[in-house]
C-alpha cells in the first residue's frame, strides 16, 4: 500500500498549504480586530461623555455646552417621513417584480431600471432634490425636501430586499392557497406576505440604518441649519440631521468643544445606526433557531 | 420547486361561479375588483422607480448639458485648470483624480475581501463564519460621515506621523478609508459567488491529490472568476459615488494628485463643496451638475458591465 513516497514538490505543495492557510486566517484575525478597534474606538471616545441634557439640548453657535437634541429630532423625523414614502413604493414595487412580473423584455427593462437607480450616487439624489424643491418649487432646503429625496434614495434598496424576500416564499404554500380557490392578490396578502414579513423587515430596517447615517443627499437638501426650536413639526423648516451636524461640526463650526461634539455625535450615530439594525435582528435568531430544531 | 399552478393555467372556475350573477357587486366581484386593482397598483409602484430614474437623468442632464453653453467639450473635459472665479470650468483633474483614488481603493480593497471570502467558505469551520458574517453587517451599518470622522481624527494623524508629512490629506488616505468601507460589499458578493462553485469540482481536484491551497488557487477561483469580477465591479460603482466619507479626508484642492499626500479633490467631494456657494444660473452651477451627470454615466456603465458579465456566466453554466 504505501509504495507512495512523498517528493520535493509534495512537501512543497503541502508547506505552501500550510502557510497559506494561516496568513488566509491571519488576515481574516486582523480584519476582525480592525472592524472591533474601530466600534471601540467611537463608542469609547464619545458614549461616555453622553448625557441626557447632550440629547436634548439645542446645538450652540458661539458658547460651549450645545446639545444635539434638535439634530437628532431632525434625524428621526427625517427618517420616519422618508419611510413613509418609500416604504409602501419599495415594497409594492418588489412584490410586482418577484409575483407578477412575466419574463419578458419590459421585465429585464425595469429590472434594468431599478439596478441603475440602485447604482445612483447619492450626492446625485441630492443635487436631484435641490432641483425639484429649491429650484423648481423655491421652497428652499427644507424637512420635506431631504425626506423626499432620501426617499428617492430608499427605493431601488427597498424593492430588492422585498423581493428576495418573497421569492424565498416556498410556491408549495402559494400552491396550496390557490387551491383554496382564493385570487393572486388574497394569496399575497394572506400567504406570501405574512411568511415574508420578517425578512422584508429585517431589509427595511437595514435600509432605515443606511437612511439613518445618510448626509451627502441632507445637505444639499435639508440644509446646514435647523429653525432652532425643540420639537418643531413644521415641514417647510430647514432640517439638519445628527450626520449633517457631524459634519458641521467638523468642518466649519467655530465653538470650542467642538472636538467633543463631534465625538459624542459620531458615537450616537453608530449606536442608533447598530440599534436598527440589532433590535430587529434579535426576533429573527430566535426564529431561525426554533426551525432548525 | 414546484411551479405555482395559477402560472400554469389560468382559472377558469370563478367564471362559472360568478357568471349567473352578473352585474352584481357581491363579494365574488369585490374580490375579483381588488386582485385587479392591486395588481395594477403593485405595477404602479414599479413604475414609479422607473419615473424616479428618469427624473434623475432629466433634471442633472438638462442642468448638466448647459455647461456646453459658455465652453467647449474638449475644455471641459480636457483641461486640468477649475478656477471657476475665472470662468475656467476643466474637469480634467476632478476625473483623473476619481480614476486614480478608485484604482487605488481597489488595489488596497480586492486581495484582503477576497482573501476573506476565501477564508469564510473554504477553509473556517462553521461557528467563524456565522460570526464573521453579522460583524462584516456591522461595517456595512456604520454611516460614512462616521468613517470620515474616524479618517480625520485617527488615520490622518497616523499618517503624518508614519511620512512626516505636513498635512497628511490626500488619496493614500481617502484610499484607505474607502476600502474599509467596500470591504464588506466585495466580501459578500465573491463569498456568494465561491460558494456556488459546484462541490464535484473540488471533489475532482482534491481526488487528484490537490492541497487546499491548490483546489483554490487553480479551481475554485478560476470557476467564480465571473462572480467576483461582478463583485469588484459592484465595489467600484460604490467607491466612486462615495461622497462624505472622501470630502474629509482628501483636503478638498483642485489639483491632479501628483503624489499620495497631495491634498487634492475628486468629482463627488467637489460637488458637495462648492454646489451650495453658487447661483442656480451660473456656469459653475451647470459643471457641477454635468460633473454629476458623469457620475451617473459611469455608474450605468458600470451596471451594464456587471449585467454583461453575469448573463455570460449564466449561459455557460
Amino acid at each position: 500500500m504505501s509504495s507512495f513516497t512523498a517528493s520535493g514538490k509534495n512537501n512543497r505543495a503541502k508547506l505552501y498549504n500550510q502557510v497559506a492557510t494561516g496568513l488566509f486566517y491571519a488576515l481574516g484575525i486582523a480584519v476582525l480586530m480592525l472592524i472591533f478597534w474601530l466600534l471601540y474606538t467611537i463608542l469609547s471616545k464619545g458614549l461616555p461623555g453622553i448625557t441626557l441634557e447632550f440629547l436634548m439640548k439645542v446645538p450652540e453657535e458661539m458658547d460651549t455646552g450645545g446639545g444635539i437634541g434638535t439634530v437628532l429630532f431632525n434625524s428621526f423625523y427625517i427618517l420616519i417621513l422618508s419611510l413613509l414614502i418609500s416604504v409602501p413604493i419599495g415594497v409594492g414595487a418588489g412584490i410586482y417584480m418577484a409575483e407578477y412580473a412575466p419574463a419578458n423584455r419590459f421585465t429585464e427593462g425595469l429590472r434594468m431600471c431599478v439596478e441603475s437607480l440602485s447604482s445612483v450616487p447619492s450626492i446625485v439624489f441630492g443635487l436631484l432634490g435641490l432641483a425639484i424643491f429649491a429650484e423648481y418649487f423655491q421652497v428652499g432646503l427644507t424637512i420635506l425636501g431631504g425626506a423626499v429625496s432620501l426617499a428617492f434614495l430608499n427605493l431601488p434598496m427597498l424593492c430588492r430586499v422585498t423581493e428576495e424576500a418573497i421569492r424565498d416564499v416556498p410556491a408549495e404554500l402559494r400552491n396550496a392557497a390557490y387551491a383554496l380557490g382564493t385570487t393572486k392578490f388574497q394569496t399575497i396578502r394572506t400567504v406570501v406576505l405574512p411568511v415574508a414579513l420578517q425578512a422584508i423587515i429585517t431589509g427595511i430596517c437595514l435600509v432605515a440604518g443606511r437612511a439613518f447615517g445618510e448626509s451627502a443627499v441632507i445637505i444639499l437638501t435639508a440644509g446646514l441649519s435647523t429653525s432652532g426650536e425643540m420639537w418643531d413639526f413644521n415641514l417647510f423648516s430647514p432640517g439638519e440631521t445628527l450626520a449633517v451636524h457631524l459634519w458641521y461640526v467638523q468642518s466649519e463650526a467655530i465653538v470650542e468643544d467642538a472636538s467633543q461634539i463631534a465625538d459624542k455625535a459620531a458615537a450616537v450615530l453608530v449606536f442608533v445606526v447598530l440599534f436598527i439594525n440589532l433590535v430587529f435582528r434579535i426576533p429573527l435568531w430566535f426564529n431561525n433557531r426554533k426551525l432548525k430544531k | 420547486m414546484s411551479t405555482p399552478v395559477q402560472e400554469l393555467a389560468p382559472v377558469a372556475g370563478a367564471n362559472i361561479l360568478t357568471a349567473s350573477k352578473k352585474g352584481r357587486f357581491d363579494r365574488y366581484a369585490r374580490v375579483r375588483f381588488t386582485n385587479r386593482l392591486f395588481q395594477y397598483l403593485f405595477l404602479l409602484c414599479i413604475l414609479a422607480l422607473c419615473v424616479v430614474l428618469g427624473l434623475v437623468i432629466f433634471f442633472i442632464g438638462k442642468t448638466g448639458i448647459l455647461t456646453f453653453r459658455d465652453i467647449s467639450l474638449s475644455d471641459f473635459f480636457l483641461s486640468l485648470d477649475w478656477t471657476p472665479e475665472d470662468g475656467k470650468f476643466g474637469a480634467g483633474a476632478f476625473i483623473i483624480n476619481t480614476l486614480l483614488l478608485t484604482g487605488l481603493t481597489l488595489v488596497i480593497a480586492v486581495p484582503i475581501s477576497v482573501g476573506m471570502a476565501v477564508l469564510l467558505v473554504e477553509i473556517s469551520p462553521m461557528w467563524f463564519k456565522r460570526f464573521v458574517r453579522p460583524v462584516l453587517d456591522l461595517l456595512v451599518g456604520i454611516p460614512s460621515i462616521v468613517y470620515g470622522y474616524l479618517g480625520l481624527t485617527v488615520l490622518i494623524p497616523l499618517i503624518r506621523e508614519w511620512t512626516g508629512e505636513n498635512l497628511g490629506d490626500g488619496l493614500l488616505a481617502a484610499a484607505l478609508v474607502l476600502s474599509l468601507m467596500i470591504l464588506p460589499t466585495i466580501c459578500r458578493v465573491s463569498d456568494e459567488a465561491i460558494a456556488a462553485v459546484p462541490k464535484k469540482y473540488r471533489e475532482a481536484a482534491y481526488a487528484l491529490g490537490s492541497t487546499r491551497l491548490q483546489v483554490i488557487m487553480r479551481v475554485v477561483l478560476p470557476a467564480a472568476k465571473r462572480g467576483i469580477v461582478a463583485a469588484i465591479i459592484l465595489g467600484m460603482t460604490r467607491a466612486i459615488g462615495e461622497t462624505m466619507a472622501v470630502v474629509m479626508v482628501i483636503g478638498n484642492t483642485a489639483q491632479l494628485a501628483d503624489s499620495l499626500f497631495t491634498p487634492t479633490a475628486v468629482l463627488t467631494s467637489n460637488i458637495v463643496m462648492q454646489i451650495s456657494n453658487v447661483e442656480f444660473d451660473s456656469t459653475w452651477n451647470y459643471a457641477l451638475h454635468m460633473m454629476a451627470f458623469l457620475l451617473l454615466l459611469i455608474s450605468f456603465l458600470l451596471i451594464v458591465v456587471i449585467r454583461f458579465i453575469s448573463k455570460r456566466g449564466g449561459d455557460r453554466a
